[in-house]
């Protein structure tokens, strides 16, 4: 049941009635899903649809085809600065404005990818994280980018609709995410997407066959710098107000977090991997108002830690998911998902 | 003139300590292949270890620094033997993502435990004591600093050049298996690279503690470290060193003659650069894959 017989049932975007009435369900689930919730709620599924859009993004990059990124905090900034500049300052419309400060993060992620054709492993890891630091820092030095009291997002108005509460913005974002999640799983099966895949499992292999390392390589980091760029539009209007601080080092690190404990080279690890530790991200903010743990944590940190520090507890917590995920599965959450599903397929053997 | 002058010595002064940092580096990176995101947190643990005995327990700096530096040795083995020996199917990126998880795990311990307050470290030299060469300051520390680290390379030199235990390291170095064959333990081998390189991150560590010293400090001077030693190669030890003065010395004249507030970034810069037209770094022998 799993062999493609032709090219377009491998692109075929749902292979059987099953998984499109899933689909059907899912997309109900989405729409009603802010009428079934507290408005906290609609909050967190807002921040999670903006990893989400950041993850598969780093995930075209980082598990398609197989570059490292350190600095995607970087393109984030560029993209929800553009935004609320191209608005603030030029009085852009949003929709309008948002594609155009992703498109300028793409230039970036195109000019970063030039050096990134000849380096690798620590070589480029190092380059792209001088590029996240380098960003935020130029950034917060300018004072026409509001310097270090950050900006406020302006009202977001779209056609007749003015969307001033999360719930408004949810259903925006909702559609966006859809969109690019089904944008790059196309991608992805395209000629555009083999390359990708080629250049991760051998890039020189793949230049003998014919592939463009210059254009594939370059255009990989175009890509994800623009996914990125398109969610950090729309995080500025989840935050409505940005500060270079916030996109520092750990927010690149949180994101590659993401990609591995999800799953390298896989749309749906991705969504998994952000919904997971976005969600972990929100809750460990408050730590100690977390039912069952919360005491405990609190008289251990008295006794042994310090109960100023007891927000750490959140940076031990992902090191310790990334060091687990890549020592027993270095597939994360989507190997596990393989594993389960091999597993029930063929039960009782 | 003299403000050049100055500003160079400083910049040797901080280089030292990148020189530091990056052999620790270079060091793991050498015989196991990992970008160690976690060096700097090692030392940071470390440091605030020799903190809690020196301030907390009351122990006399004499005892202190030495078992600082064999707590240090301790957590490297600790460390590899835990986690790093038993990654599957190792590749860089794998690598790359447990060190940084390593790093992190690190970083909120110590931050849990002594929260992120500023801290002063009893250590036994004033960061404002000074004093004069002709019409220089010069500071004590700085003098202490740049002197440690030059002992420390040339242990490190003579270790590496006469040594039985050095000749090991540079044999599981440059060949695994025929290291193997030759009845070198390259897992004892691997274990003790991580012990050396956490001691050298401690002394640079420690060394950093009378300036400043808080959960976060042990950040630009490991991405500088780290700047450093993929400036000389990644692979090759004078390399890393010459790569951390000369990022030391710029970012000091940088800091004076063009812009003070784009100091700690100049050092990225002039690292893409480099890379761009050498891509291996300055000093290591470019590498040549095969299919």
């Amino acid at each position: 049941m799993d062999m493609k017989r032709d090219y377009y049932e491998d692109v075929k975007l749902f292979t059987s009635g099953v998984g499109f009435f899933w689909f059907l369900v899912l997309m109900v689930f989405l729409a009603a899903y802010p009428f079934l919730v507290k408005n906290y709620y609609v909050y967190v599924a807002n921040y999670i649809a903006i990893n989400i859009i950041v993850v598969i993004g780093l995930n075209i990059l980082v598990g398609y085809t197989g570059q490292i990124s350190l600095g995607h905090a970087g393109f984030f900034a560029i993209g929800a600065y553009g935004t609320l500049i191209l608005m603030t300052k030029l009085s852009f419309p949003f929709l309008l404005a948002l594609p155009v400060s992703a498109l300028i993060a793409s230039v970036f992620g195109f000019l970063l990818g030039l050096p990134a054709l000849r380096l690798e492993g620590p070589y480029l890891s190092i380059a792209t994280l001088g590029f996240g630091l380098t960003i935020t820092r130029v950034i917060g030095k300018i004072e026409f980018f509001g310097g270090r009291q950050g900006l406020h997002a302006p009202e977001l108005v779209i056609g007749p609709w003015h969307l001033n509460t999360d719930r408004d913005f949810y259903y925006l974002l909702m559609v966006i995410t859809v969109l690019m999640t089904v944008g790059a799983r196309n991608l992805i099966k395209t000629r555009v997407g083999r390359a990708f895949v080629a250049i991760r499992d051998a890039d020189i292999a793949a230049e003998t066959m014919g592939v463009n390392l210059v254009f594939y390589k370059t255009l990989a980091f175009a890509v994800s710098a623009f996914y990125t760029g398109i969610a950090g539009g729309l995080f500025a209007f989840v935050l409505r107000f940005i500060e270079p601080e916030l996109f520092s080092l750990f927010m690149s690190i949180m994101f590659l977090a993401m990609v591995v404990v999800g799953g390298l080279g896989s749309i749906m690890g991705s969504i998994a991997g952000a919904c997971l530790l976005g969600w972990l991200d929100l809750q460990l903010r408050n730590i100690l108002s977390l039912p069952y743990i919360g005491s405990w944590l609190e008289s251990l940190s008295k006794s042994y830690f310090s109960l100023t520090g007891v927000s750490n507890i959140q940076f031990i917590l992902f090191g310790l998911i990334m060091v687990l995920i890549m020592l027993f599965e270095p597939l994360g959450i989507f190997g596990i998902w393989i594993r389960t599903k091999k597993y029930w397929k063929t039960w009782p053997f | 003139m003299l403000d050049f002058l100055q500003m160079v010595v400083s910049g040797i002064a901080v280089g030292s300590s990148y020189a530091l940092m990056g052999l620790a580096m270079v060091i793991i990176y050498k015989t196991s292949e990992v970008p160690n995101f976690a060096q700097g947190e090692m030392a940071l643990i470390s440091v605030f270890f020799a903190f809690m005995l020196l301030s907390h327990y009351g122990i006399p700096s004499y005892i202190a620094f030495p078992s600082t530096l064999a707590f240090a040795a301790i957590l490297g083995f600790f460390l590899e033997f835990t986690v790093l020996r038993r990654a599957k199917n190792p590749n860089v990126l794998g690598m790359i993502v447990i060190t940084i998880g390593l790093e992190m795990i690190l970083l909120g311990l110590v931050s849990w435990k002594f929260g992120a307050d500023h801290k002063d470290m009893p250590f036994p030299i004033s960061p404002y004591e000074s004093f004069a060469i002709g019409k220089m300051f010069v500071s004590t520390l700085e003098v202490l600093t740049l002197c440690v680290a030059l002992v420390m390379m040339v242990t490190l030199f003579l270790f590496f050049r006469f040594s039985k235990l050095g000749m090991a390291v540079k044999a599981t170095q440059q060949n695994r298996s025929a290291a193997r064959l030759m009845g070198i333990r390259t897992n004892r081998i691997m274990m003790f690279t991580w012990g050396m390189s956490s001691v050298v991150g401690c002394v640079a560590g420690l060394l950093l503690t009378p300036v400043s010293m808080d959960p976060f400090m042990m950040w630009d001077p490991m991405l500088k470290g780290f700047a450093s030693a993929v400036l000389g190669g990644m692979t090759s030890l004078p390399g890393a060193v010459f790569g951390a003065y000369m990022l030391g010395i710029i970012e000091n004249l940088f800091g004076g003659y063009v812009s003070i507030e784009f100091k700690s970034v100049v050092a990225f810069v002039i690292i893409v650069l480099v890379l761009c037209v050498k891509p291996s770094g300055l000093f290591a022998r470019h590498y040549v894959k095969k299919v």
